[in-house]
């Protein structure tokens, strides 16, 4: 089992942001969640990325339960995410961004920086190394020395998985990668998923573009008020009852 | 036990004065979410005005005080205007400073105008009287009342007016009450607004026991955070319950501890509550 | 590589103007001026290290300033240590506070540090005037020596003590843009941008924030026993708000996050206030308005609007270069289609 999570809730106050949930994404494939606005997807990501603890409920990952471990050790097994706003630094380089997804993998520390140790040299050659392959990568090569703030909305998201790419990881949860990003760019982005795939990489995704989510995912998760309603292939989802109620009462599949 | 009770009195009184001015501070943070430094400029200014107002105008005590209440009102609503409306997207960092150039502006201006001196405050209310067998003079019992009166005053407003019901959606929710309508410029507005009265009220009350000074606003403002980090930021109760439990401790561990020291009681209070709980006693889940 | 060049020429000729300054302007009182912004520049570096690169507002800093420059009083006038062994143990001293300080505070975020570091501040501040018998309180605490000497070099003219604090401050200079240009420094830099986002790129963010919070103490602190030395007499007024928002219009005015933001804003500022003088108490008038204008209009400081310029500037540069490009790519492609189209019709 890649990771699985178990019987996993997220109180908020009064809310149950996510109830009781089930899951387990597989090693390889495109695992995707959808559902409405405010189903709990990006709180089912904090939880599997340590930002949130849950409330009950375990995560296991590659047989190890890491329901209490912060999100910097995850980051370090190899859990990887983005954000559903992209969080990057606009006033620098897209280079400079990148170079810290890295740092995680080095242990150098302030006093390798200001006596400019060996270790610290060979470390920050590898981060820059390391970035610049991810660039290559994302297909950023061209625009690494341009602030961020002065890129497409889809460069940025570009940028934002090769920051997660960076560290080197096992499982990337990827939140929200095409919104606000037209049809062209979107399948260019199908691509590089696609491709991450193909590279060894697991990824999850959260996405309320359904074209993509029909065309990439292996396999579909869709959660409602923070509560699994069904699961499986994206033919077996399309035509559930409960998936289409849900999408009926909330906002109709797009 | 009669040192007792006196001392409970005292504190009574003391955090009345605090009560008030923490649930200026609570309401602000409720609605915009800054912790606002230069409250206690407030609060000074309210101070000097009421007593302006009183020696320079000839005004009556009573009258003197809603006087101070509309003018410091209405400077916080330029403070919001001017200030913190220009910064509500700015980084967290942003408005703190801002906050700290106010205080600094308004001190200096007090100075300026007022002098660095001591200043008492006349008060009507001076005379003792004995209840119970306990002496106390009338402004503390003033000091109580009114406190009590304005708690109750504003609990009303809150939650039986329209305009009252739109203060507390933001506070819970500040998109969401833009959705549904509600002007949520004015409802800053009039938040800044009752924020500076209650300052002012505090300060008039407290005066004719504490002095006027440009400073008397520091300790004041530092021990409101402490209360309303006690009672849960944003919290209306827990600025209220927050205050008294501060009045109360420093009363009493001024007598049975040291009274040199006694104000260091509340930033001890601040310390353990913050080691044990970092985000404040009643932080809603989060992270 | 040309930048770099001309940085490190600009660099050199700062350097040489601060060593030669003492040696062509004869006025001791600007010489005592500038030993004093020197020292300020110390303290604001340790500030711009924690609010500027790591993005936490510590008003706690004139407290630890105060800490400093109080023990070294301590030590060397009612212990009796000699100078520099408690001038290493009074910057030692306020460094192990601040990582106690740290531990606990840095729990806190946002808001409730600022809040929690002001506590921190006036509690300090409060028994420093508390504590008579220890600090002399309100009547302050009087005849710190001077720094002893070190072998051949005394430090008792102006002049040379003009020196020794210039050779700290090129000192810390030194670390910051060390510590700047590092994976540390890019560590801090990706903490204040995003907490979130630097947890799940597997960074302790508490850690990093410990060790730039504890070494910005330090510096502050360095800051502190310097100013004792120098000034030989302390009031508890040094731990005071006021102290704290002189550190941060310094900072704010030169530019906060920026390598050369505490040089330029502590002279210009300290300089302003010289020619303010006439105002005295009331300086804050001033200075009060223009910090809180400054946040709103132009919180990137002299020092950051700079670098926004070039950066813009060079942004630009490059698209035009592009479009210019990108037009010569289509006049050719026009004009070859043209070339053919006649070719074909004639
Ligand atoms: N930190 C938090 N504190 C309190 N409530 C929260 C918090 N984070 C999320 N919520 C609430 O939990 C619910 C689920 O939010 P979540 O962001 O997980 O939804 P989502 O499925 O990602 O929605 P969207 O498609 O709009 O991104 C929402 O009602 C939200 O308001
Ligand atoms: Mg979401």
């Amino acid at each position: 089992m890649f990771l699985r999570v178990e019987r996993l809730t997220k109180r908020f106050g009064g809310l149950l942001a996510v109830n009781d949930v089930t899951f387990s994404i597989e090693q390889g494939k495109i695992n995707a969640i959808i559902g409405p606005n405010g189903a709990g997807k990006s709180t089912f990501f904090n939880l599997i990325s340590g930002l949130h603890r849950p409330t009950s409920g375990t995560i296991t990952f590659k047989g190890r339960d890491i329901t209490r471990l912060p999100a910097n050790e995850r980051a370090k097994l190899g859990i990887a995410r983005t954000f559903q706003t992209t969080h990057l630094f606009e006033q620098a380089t897209v280079m400079d961004n990148v170079i810290i997804g890295h740092r995680l993998r080095t242990s150098s520390n302030l006093f390798d920086a200001i006596l400019r140790t060996k270790r610290h040299r060979r470390e920050e050659q590898a981060c820059k190394e390391k970035a610049m392959e991810v660039l290559d990568f994302v297909g950023l090569t061209d625009v690494a020395d341009r602030m961020v703030a002065n890129l497409s909305q889809e460069q940025k998201k570009r940028a934002a998985f090769a920051l997660a790419l960076a560290t080197d990881p096992e499982l990337v949860l990827l939140d929200e990668p095409a919104a606000g990003i037209n049809p062209d760019e979107t399948e260019g982005l199908e691509e590089l998923i696609v491709n991450m795939v193909q590279r060894g990489l697991t990824v999850c995704l959260i996405e309320h573009k359904m074209s993509m989510i029909m065309k990439i995912a292996d396999r579909i998760m869709v959660l409602n008020y923070g509560e699994k309603i069904a699961e499986g292939t994206p033919e077996e989802v399309k035509n559930n009852e409960a998936v289409i109620q849900a999408y009926l009462g909330g906002s109709a599949i797009a | 036990m009669e040192l007792f009770i006196q001392q409970l009195l005292n504190g009574l009184t003391v955090g009345s004065v605090y009560s008030l001015v923490a649930l200026g501070l609570t309401l602000v943070y409720g609605i915009l979410h800054i912790p606002n430094f230069a409250h206690g400029a407030l609060y000074m200014m309210g101070g000097y005005v009421t007593l302006t107002a009183m020696t320079k105008l000839g005004m009556p005590y009573g009258l003197a005080i809603v006087a101070s209440m509309a003018a410091v009102g209405l400077l916080g609503v330029l403070m919001e205007r001017l200030v913190f409306y220009p910064l509500r997207n700015a980084p967290p960092l942003h408005d703190k400073i801002a906050a700290i150039g106010i205080l600094l502006f308004l001190e200096a201006f007090a100075q300026f105008v007022w002098g660095a001196d001591y200043q008492t405050m006349p008060t009507p209310y001076g005379d003792v009287v004995t209840v119970f067998g306990f002496t106390l003079t009338i402004q503390r019992i003033l000091i109580i009342a009114s406190a009590v009166i304005i708690m109750i005053l504003l609990y009303l407003f809150l939650k039986k007016t329209f305009i009252g019901a739109s203060i507390i959606a933001m506070a819970q929710n500040r998109e969401g009450a833009n959705l549904v309508g509600i002007n949520t410029n004015k409802v800053a507005m009039l938040t800044f607004f009752l924020s500076g009265s209650l300052a002012a009220l505090a300060a008039s009350l407290a005066s004719p026991i504490n002095l006027v000074f440009p400073g008397m606003g520091h300790l004041v403002i530092l021990k409101a955070f402490v209360i309303i980090i006690l009672g849960g930021m944003g919290s209306i109760p827990g600025a209220i319950v927050g205050g008294y439990i501060l009045g109360f401790s420093e009363s009493l561990g001024a007598t049975y501890v040291s009274n040199d020291y006694k104000d260091i009681i509340a930033f001890a209070i601040l310390v353990i509550i913050l080691t044990v709980k970092p985000n404040g006693l009643f932080a809603k889940e989060g992270r | 590589m040309a930048i770099l060049e001309k940085r490190r020429l600009w660099l050199a000729a700062l350097i040489a103007a601060a060593i030669l300054f003492p040696l062509f302007v004869a006025n001791g009182y600007y010489v005592h001026m500038m030993t004093i912004s020197f020292i300020w520049m110390i303290a604001v570096y340790g500030l711009n290290l924690f609010a500027g690169y790591t993005g936490y507002l510590s008003l706690a800093h004139a407290g630890f300033f105060a800490i400093g420059a109080y023990a070294l009083g301590i030590l060397t006038v009612k212990a009796g240590w000699p100078f520099w062994l408690a001038f290493a143990a009074a910057c030692l001293l306020t460094t192990l506070i601040g990582v106690f300080v740290g531990l606990v505070a840095l729990r806190t975020k946002e808001h409730f540090f600022a809040i929690y570091t002001l506590c921190v501040g006036y509690i300090i501040y409060l028994i420093i005037d508390k504590w008579d018998s220890l600090t002399g309180g309100v009547r302050g605490f009087i005849g710190i020596p001077a720094p002893a000497d070190i072998g051949p070099l005394s430090f008792q003219t102006p002049a040379a003590q003009y020196y020794l604090v210039l050779f700290f401050l090129l000192v810390v200079v030194w670390i910051m843009h060390r510590l700047v240009y590092s994976l540390t420094g890019r560590t801090y830099i990706a903490i204040r941008n995003s907490e979130e986002l630097a947890l799940t790129l597997g960074i302790s963010t508490m850690k990093n924030k410990l060790a730039s919070f504890v070494l910005s103490v330090f510096f502050t602190s360095l800051a502190g026993a310097l100013y004792a030395s120098f000034i030989r007499f302390l009031g508890p007024d040094i731990a005071y708000v006021s102290v704290m928002f002189d550190f941060l219009t310094y900072l704010l005015v030169g530019g906060i996050g920026t390598l050369a933001g505490p040089v330029v804003g502590t002279l210009l500022v300290t300089f302003l206030s010289q020619q303010l003088q006439f105002l005295q108490d009331y300086r804050m008038l001033i200075f009060g308005p223009v910090l809180t204008l400054l946040i709103i209009f132009y919180p990137h400081g002299i020092a950051g609007g700079i670098i926004r310029l070039k950066a813009k500037r060079g942004e630009a540069r490059r698209l035009q270069l592009e479009a210019r490009q990108a037009s010569a790519e289509l006049a050719a492609a026009s004009r070859q289609e043209r070339s053919e189209r006649y070719a074909k019709e004639g």
